[in-house]
């Protein structure tokens, strides 16, 4: 597929170039329709009363507004200011007072209304004082941000379409093998550079040769299709020199996108994800690189631009119209007539059906189209996909496209990412050949905005997790700093007591050390054990941990109850004669439950036995509760993980995607797990009291994990 | 109309599916010379049950019948089971393998776009495997049979001759049963069934060779209108002469030639329109070409060592099966991650 194709001299217009043109996979030919608009010179566009200016023209952030309502501006000065790098400033483009700052209809397939500043016009078109930025010695002073930032001041975005703010495309490298000027015009109808190349081929020039001056570029080539001879003849006529080179590549949609002119001349692929300049390559549209010159030479902001009134207008041809102007007037200006269906914004294969015409022109409007059912016709039914594979040959980025529509629609957008979604450029080519006639590109674009909707809410849910998370560690280090101050308190109380009571209180903190060590090592036993990701054994530990919960729990409803029945006015007769019995049951439960607790303690608490030997049976009855409630926390979170983690994946994988947790999540399991047993260890030091308001908040938080991890459940099923 | 691309490209799938039908033409038309014009009655038969059926289970799906009655994907899947079965088999087995196809194996299946099996190709060996004796019955090449004999036999089974007067086993059949009872070949290709008529081309295998190169004429065309891609033919032709011809080479008594099988049978017919079949078959250029090679080899197996004459639907079956693997690892890459590992 990589045929170097030697230019056809006949379309070279005297076989300057021999350049060999690399063809990218695909592409259509769509008629053209460029006849109607490409015969005549660029004209004035009218002074429209009022002009509706949106502070969104680049991709990036919209404008911030240096205006007030009511404010007189003049022709060229700046109403608001990049807001961040990712944006552009805007300029009033003529002058006039500021009747409104408000939402107002936007050029937007979505119809929405956006914040615009709406000037009315006095009709004077009255120039703000300009004074020439020197360039030149900024740049020679090696003072390229400065350079940039005046462009980004002077409003200058991608005029081709994407309006990406062009200082960025500028930044970077010290310098660059190849420079492209984009002047392919690939799409149908569009003649608006065609025309500014061949009307301003001396000014473009002169910014080309500035261009390149500013990136250090070791080549630059102009790419032009082959359908624009008189453009190409006129660009060669201004270039006298050797410096740039016009290329002539066929006319073949998508060859105007960047990265397929790229390709052609260059025969470089440049990924999706990836910059051009980092493959020494870098591209402007021939219309960015006129207003670059015209706001360095001449100081002029952007704030007119070249546009194609043509489809059902009396007048088909090209406006130089200010921007801002509403599109209702520009339409009238070229004389539509009756009979118009819609408005296309910019092309017929990536444009977009206007909402209205009251929206003011944008610096990304490059053609107005108004159709008629004659020149664009209902497409056929959409039909099933019967997996030709037409969409496959045609499509520039060497895609599946019958794939990517079968998993969009499906709503299987991982697969469809997996099969590179995002490499689409929306360039229509599938859509164009179908013979189904499938909107294909509306089935990627559905795709591509629910995945960014699902990083959004993931991006959201992760950042209220974290502040969750610390808030939680910021209750503890509170508690355990006053924790710390009690004993400190204590501490200092018990100093002038006998030695005794001092030997006794070693003893105590003895057996604390003790404790807390024991349940550390269970805790790293634990750990072991999910480790070598034997689930298996964690089950059954849990089982058995459930089980002996579950056992104590009855046994301890069971006594309630029976406590209650005795206490609850049974008949009296069996209250006399049970009462002796139930009382001697009690002391035997609680014996036993002593008996038990004090085989737990020996089993866990060996060395501290001897130092806690007169220790009240009630104190040995609390430590067992906490272990109890600490048990039961333990696996209320261990099963909100593992639910979260069988969320996370399809069950059938669950098993070993247990053992394959990826290590941050590991990391954070085991810092749960050390601040539980710290919690656990310092438990034992409390008063009831505090117990009670930890127990409460704690189950408070139980509660709060379930839930998240069942709403993670729920937003992932 | 909101959302770009606003233009389209005139090709719609009735197009697609009208070409198909062209291409098959000249096929016919031989056919017709070969087998007389009994082969007629059973392309009516088979369009008329196809779209029966077709607007049967539209009706009963709730789809509108109209555009997809009209797209013209039914009518080429009753011509291809029409092309396949016995020119005189009797009326009920054409009606009841286009319904097993259409009914069965497109609409159950989710119709249009969404059938795993080939369609005419379900049909085919549902009757193959139900009916075997009378899928072997033949009639001989030019069998002096009228057109209201055969229309006569079609319908009611009655004939003025007894059928053993005008039936025939194929060229493939007869090749097999010879090998199972000698052993080899032998004289075999000096019978009169392995002439190709007199209108010269000795090299064709038989009269129904002609028939083929009418497809293979057919499908060029269809290449040539890119309504098919080269791969899948390709691969599957190559792949059948390969092994066939590599065999022959090593014992002709008992192999027969490359040209024998690709130009009996319907390997011609399979090649250019029913291994092309889009939506059963896989879409990446390389596996389209393993695909196609892959029948190829199966078709030569089945033949061969298998146990019936032909063996094209059951390979186009199987290979129905593995497409979606197929697709699965022969991803292509995307533009600008070429040189990156997959």
């Amino acid at each position: 597929m990589e045929m170097a194709l030697p230019g056809d001299p006949a379309q070279e217009g005297g076989g300057v170039s021999a350049r060999p043109i690399y063809r990218f996979n695909g592409g259509v030919h769509p008629p053209e329709h460029k006849l109607e608009s490409s015969g005549t010179p660029v004209v004035p566009g009218p002074l429209p009363a009022q002009l509706v200016l949106p502070l969104r023209q680049s991709i990036g952030n919209a404008a911030k507004p240096l205006v007030a309502v009511g404010e007189r501006v003049l022709k060229g000065q700046s109403i608001a200011a990049a807001d961040g790098s990712v944006s552009a400033a805007l300029h009033a483009p003529t002058s006039g007072t500021v009747t409104a700052i408000e939402d107002r209809l936007v050029a937007h397939p979505s119809g929405l209304a956006e914040t615009c500043i709406v000037i009315d016009s006095d009709g004077r078109d009255e120039w703000e004082a300009r004074t020439r930025f020197d360039w030149r010695a900024a740049h020679d002073a090696g003072d390229g941000r400065a350079i940039r930032d005046y462009l980004r001041d002077m409003g200058v975005v991608g005029l081709g379409g994407a309006v990406f703010p062009s200082h960025l495309k500028l930044a970077g490298r010290d310098a660059l093998d190849t420079l492209i000027i984009n002047g392919a015009e690939c799409e149908p109808y569009i003649t608006c550079d065609d025309r500014l190349m061949r009307e301003r081929a001396a000014d473009l020039v002169a910014g080309i040769r500035i261009v390149r001056q500013l990136l250090n570029a070791r080549e630059v080539l102009i790419g032009i299709e082959d359908n624009k001879p008189e453009a190409a003849a006129a660009l060669r006529a201004a270039i006298d020199g050797a410096d740039i080179e016009v290329a002539v590549v066929p006319t073949l949609y998508p060859s105007g996108g960047a990265k397929q002119l790229i390709k052609l001349l260059t025969n470089i692929e440049v990924p999706s994800g990836v910059r051009s300049t980092d493959l020494g390559v870098q591209c402007f549209n021939v219309a960015t690189v006129y207003t670059i010159y015209r706001a360095l030479e001449h100081a002029e902001p952007v704030i007119s631009r070249i546009v194609t009134l043509t489809g059902n207008v009396a007048r088909p041809g090209n406006v130089e119209a200010l921007i801002g102007t509403p599109l209702s007037d520009l339409m009238a200006f070229a004389g539509e007539q009756t009979g118009t269906r819609e408005h296309i914004y910019g092309g017929p294969m990536m444009g977009f059906a206007l909402p209205g015409l009251t929206a003011g022109l944008t610096k990304a409007g490059n053609c107005i189209i108004a159709t008629t059912p004659a020149a664009f016709p209902d497409k056929g039914r959409e039909m099933p996909c019967i997996r030709c594979g037409e969409c496959a040959s045609a499509c520039p980025a060497e895609l599946q496209p019958m794939d990517l529509y079968w998993f969009s629609r499906s709503r299987e957008f991982g697969r469809a990412q997996e099969r590179n979604l995002f490499d689409c450029i929306e360039c229509g080519a599938c859509a164009y050949v179908c013979p189904s006639s499938i909107q294909l590109v509306d089935y990627y674009r559905f795709a591509k905005s629910e995945i960014w909707a699902a990083e959004a809410s993931k991006k959201a849910a992760d950042k209220a997790r974290e502040r969750h998370e610390f808030k939680q560690f910021r209750e503890e280090r509170e508690k355990r700093e006053k924790a710390e101050r009690l004993a400190a308190r204590q501490a200092a109380a018990a100093k002038p007591a006998t030695t005794a009571d001092a030997a006794a209180a070693a003893d105590d903190a003895e057996a604390k050390a003790a404790k807390i060590k024991a349940a550390m090592a269970r805790a790293a036993e634990r750990k072991a054990a999910g480790e070598t990701g034997d689930t298996q054994a964690t089950d059954a530990m849990d089982a058995e941990k459930r089980a002996k919960i579950a056992a104590a729990m009855e046994k301890a409803a069971a006594r309630k109850a029976h406590l209650e029945s005795l206490q609850g006015g049974e008949a009296p007769v069996a209250e006399a004669m049970d009462k002796a019995k139930a009382e001697k049951i009690r002391a035997a439960m609680e014996a036993a439950a002593q008996r038990k607790a004090a085989r737990d303690a020996a089993k866990a608490d060996t060395p501290a036995q001897a130092g806690e030997a007169d220790a009240a049976s009630t104190a040995m009855d609390d430590a067992k509760a906490a272990k109890i409630r600490a048990a039961m926390e333990a696996a209320a979170q261990r099963k909100a993980h593992r639910e979260s983690l069988q969320a996370a994946v399809p069950v059938a994988e669950a098993a070993p995607a247990a053992s394959a947790l990826d290590p941050e999540k590991a990391e954070r399991i085991r810092a749960a797990m050390q601040k539980r047993d710290e919690e656990k260890a310092r438990l034992a030091a409390m008063s009831p009291e505090e117990r009670a308001a930890l127990d409460a908040e704690r189950q408070a938080r139980i509660d709060a994990a379930k839930a998240r991890a069942a709403a993670k459940k729920e937003s992932e099923q | 109309m909101i959302t770009s691309p606003f233009l389209t490209k005139p090709t719609p799938l009735q197009l697609v599916m009208t070409k198909v039908l062209l291409a098959l033409l000249p096929g016919i038309a031989v056919y017709v010379y070969v087998f007389g014009a009994g082969i007629l009655i059973q392309l009516l038969l088979a369009t008329l049950t196809a779209l029966g059926v077709e607007a049967a289970c539209l009706k009963l799906r709730n789809f509108p019948i109209k555009p997809f009655i009209t797209d013209g994907s039914a009518i080429v899947t009753a011509w291809l089971l029409a092309l396949s079965l016995p020119p005189l088999a009797p009326w009920w087995m054409i009606v009841l393998a286009t319904a097993i196809a259409i009914g069965l194996a497109k609409h159950l299946y989710g119709g249009l776009g969404q059938n795993t099996f080939n369609p005419a190709m379900v049909g085919f060996a549902v009757m193959m495997v139900s009916f075997p004796a009378q899928m072997s019955r033949w009639a001989a090449p030019q069998a002096e049979l009228g057109a209201a004999g055969q229309l006569a036999f079609i319908f009611t089974g009655h004939l003025a001759v007894p059928f053993d007067a005008i039936a025939s086993a194929t060229p493939l059949d007869t090749v097999k049963t010879t090998i199972l009872q000698h052993g080899g070949i032998g004289e075999l290709f000096a019978a009169p069934l392995f002439h190709a008529g007199q209108l010269g081309a000795g090299w064709l295998p038989s009269m129904m060779g002609w028939i083929a190169l009418a497809y293979l004429a057919g499908g060029l065309w269809l290449y040539a209108s890119k309504i098919i891609p080269w791969q899948t033919p390709v691969a599957f032709i190559a792949s059948l002469a390969a092994l066939s011809g590599v065999l022959h080479l090593v014992d002709p008594a008992r192999f027969t030639s490359p040209l024998f099988h690709l130009f009996s049978g319907a390997a011609m017919l399979g090649a250019f329109f029913i291994i092309t079949d889009p939506v059963s078959g896989p879409t990446t250029p390389r596996g389209r070409l393993i695909y196609g090679a892959l029948i190829g080899v199966l078709v030569y197996v089945i033949r061969v060592f298998g146990g019936y004459p032909d063996g094209v639907a059951f390979a186009v079956l199987i290979m129905n099966l593995a497409a979606p693997f197929i697709d699965q690892y022969t991803q292509p890459k995307v533009f600008g991650r070429k040189g990156k590992a997959a």
